[in-house]
């Protein structure tokens, strides 16, 4: 498959195929003092996009990939994932909305200790109501994807720390999410491994997946179609890379 | 573009799975939390099999005893009475319509010695008492080795010992020939008693013949006791008649027993422990249960992100709270299937030693693994709210 998206000049906005719309989202923390992490976020996510956010520690990224990704809700503004607006979701409902359209990747990896890549990767469609069997059927073809098809019955926990990514990555990604979201998938990796992992991720929104990528490294950013900067929780820069 | 959410769920199966995340992957903790209630549990199965065993026991044994024998003495308290019967007793007693055998112990005011070397009055504690020859009928009794008394026998200077006196005087299989010093001069041994189980006075004695009591000791053969069989419908009635038949003119001397209701007595202070080992049972418990609920607030606390990401997954709070629920579920039916085994192993084990049949009352061992399963819930309820209600960006932020 090749790349579906045909970027212009300037980024998409409110498009007819937006996986994700922010608009005006704010987030502030009421801690003494207050802390106002997001300041009016706007930007949409098309379907089939690469993006990186990009922005200094304490940006305020991770609390926008908990916000794009369901796991919080703005204090204000507007927010909706795959047609669906967070606001009128309940939380049953966003669980829902998460088993099955997005896909989350960690800094950290968080695979279980003592359970094979395969299962792990089928825990990725756990709670979506799909039999064990349809689970780990398909973690096995997400594992193949993603270069570990020799590898499933590995403990994840001895595996290398590019190859636990991998299998982070291919949990995300099993079960054909509408957008994947991932908080530095790189921050734990050395550089070699690091250019690894940003390839897999190329090839695998180059096959149709979105994906967004939260850094603090501009390098990483500067391989991905879009960057949006992101500064003091609030939009910097949005900007098309003219890579691809 | 938007479509219908589908509801995020969890199979039952996978239910149990995520259940067994903790234990497999911390297993030694696993253990030794589920040990709190696999004692507790253990001690209450044991304590209640136990209980069982022997009162089965007991009933087989007052079974095979009989509970219609009736023991009627002279006063005076413990033991075959200092005191004499009226020398007719045993006939007036046999002529009360529901008994069906009687048989008269007579003691002899004679002691017994290994040989005529022992020094006087180191009786070892045995007596000699003159009984009738059908008193092995009457008691049930049975003979360790060699014969008991006969007409003959009965005659001549003979006896036959009871199970503790041949074991003082040194006799553990009867010859023929072995001669014993009693009442200053020399008898025969003819036979050694098994133990009795109902009159433990006999174990004491060594038993000679009415005749050989009048002829070789000077003995009046007074009955200081009778025993009594009776039909079983109407123990109690003959009980009530038993004194006044035997001694009409002081029927208050007389003392009448039921040797089996020593037996029941001492069950029922075996009952009085089997309460203390239950309450101890219910305080292990209640300690294992405290122990699940510290180990699964620990979890909860170490596990933040694992629960941060089951709920990036799309978990929701409660397939989270079932979750760990399930896991001090788990650890206490665990605890609890241990205890089982190891109170039914311990009862079978104690039971086979005391020659017991085991029998484990199926309602301790359902009540045991629903116990464990209660104090499970208990003890998991509040780790599991506390996970549940965990925010899942503190969660996934905390390592
Ligand atoms: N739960 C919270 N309570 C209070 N302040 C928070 C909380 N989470 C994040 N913050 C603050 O919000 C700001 C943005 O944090 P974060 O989203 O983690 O940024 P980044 O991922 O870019 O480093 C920081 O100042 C951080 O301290
Ligand atoms: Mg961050």
């Amino acid at each position: 498959m090749t790349a579906i998206l045909v970027h212009d000049d300037a980024p998409a906005t409110g498009g007819h195929d937006a996986v994700l719309t922010l608009n005006a989202v704010t987030k502030h923390y009421p801690t003494t003092p207050p802390v106002r992490a997001l300041q009016g976020v706007t930007f949409d996510v098309q379907r089939g996009e690469l993006v990186a956010v990009v922005g200094p520690s304490g940006s305020g990224k991770s609390t926008l990939l908990h916000i794009m990704g369901t796991l919080d809700r703005p204090t204000s503004g507007e927010v909706t994932v795959a047609g669906h607006r967070v606001s009128d979701l309940s939380d049953r409902d966003l669980s829902a909305l998460r088993s099955r359209h997005i896909g989350f990747v960690f800094q950290q990896f968080f695979l279980l200790s003592g359970y094979t890549a395969l299962d792990n990767v089928a825990d990725g469609l756990l709670y979506t109501g799909m039999t064990l069997a349809t689970r780990r059927e398909l973690a096995a073809i997400e594992l193949e994807r993603v270069g570990l098809g020799h590898r499933l019955g590995h403990d994840a926990m001895k595996l290398s720390g590019g190859e636990r990514q991998r299998v982070a990555i291919a949990r995300a990604l099993v079960g054909g999410p509408d957008i994947v979201l991932a908080d530095e998938p790189t921050g734990n990796l050395d550089s070699k491994t690091s250019d690894a992992i940003v390839a897999l991720i190329e090839d695998l929104n180059d096959s149709g997946s979105t994906i967004v990528v939260i850094t603090h490294n501009p390098e990483i950013a500067s391989h991905f179609p879009r960057a949006i900067g992101l500064r003091d929780g609030a939009v910097e820069y949005d900007k098309l890379n003219g890579v691809h | 573009m938007a479509t219908m959410l589908t509801p995020s769920r969890l199979h039952s199966a996978d239910v149990a799975r995520t259940a067994g995340v903790g234990l497999r992957t911390r297993k030694l903790r696993a253990a030794l939390s589920a040990l709190g209630i696999m004692i507790g549990i253990a001690a209450m199965v044991g304590v209640l099999g136990l209980s069982e065993s022997s009162k089965s026991d007991l009933l087989a044994q007052l079974d095979k005893l009989g509970t219609n024998l009736l023991t009627v003495q002279a006063g005076g308290g413990i033991g075959l009475g200092s005191g004499q019967l009226p020398a007719e007793a045993a006939e007036m007693v046999a002529r009360i319509g529901p008994v069906e055998q009687t048989t008269t112990v007579s003691e002899v005011d004679a002691n017994v010695y290994k040989n005529d070397l022992v020094p006087l009055g180191q009786t070892g504690g045995i007596t000699v008492q003159a009984v009738d020859l059908n008193l092995m009928d009457t008691l049930a009794g049975s003979l360790d080795d060699g014969v008991f008394l006969n007409e003959a026998s009965a005659a001549y200077p003979t006896t036959v010992l009871g199970s503790v006196a041949a074991e003082r005087l040194g006799i553990a299989e009867v010859t023929g020939t072995q001669l014993v010093w009693l009442g200053d001069q020399w008898f025969t041994v003819v036979g050694v008693l098994d133990q009795f189980d109902l009159n433990p006075d006999l174990d004491r004695a060594a038993l000679v013949g009415m005749v050989a009591a009048e002829t070789y000791l000077d003995h009046d053969n007074v009955p200081t006791s009778v025993l009594v069989r009776a039909d079983p419908d109407f123990v109690d009635d003959v009980m009530n008649v038993l004194a006044a038949t035997a001694n009409p003119e002081n029927p208050e001397e007389v003392e009448v027993a039921r040797p089996t209701d020593a037996l029941e007595a001492r069950e029922a202070a075996d009952d009085a422990f089997t309460a203390l080992f239950l309450g101890l049972g219910g305080v292990a418990l209640l300690v294992g249960g405290v122990g699940i609920a510290n180990v699964m607030v620990i979890s909860v606390l170490e596990r933040r992100s694992e629960i941060g990401l089951r709920r990036a997954l799309g978990a929701t709070k409660r397939h989270v709270a079932v979750q760990f629920l399930g896991e001090a579920l788990l650890l206490a039916a665990i605890g609890g299937v241990g205890g089982v085994l190891l109170g039914y192993g311990v009862t079978t084990g104690y039971a086979s030693l005391r020659g017991w049949s085991t029998l484990v009352p199926p309602i301790a061992i359902a009540g045991g693994i629903a116990a464990a399963l209660l104090i499970g819930a208990i003890a998991g309820l509040y780790p599991a709210v506390r996970a549940a209600r965990m925010s899942p960006t503190e969660a996934l932020r905390s390592s």
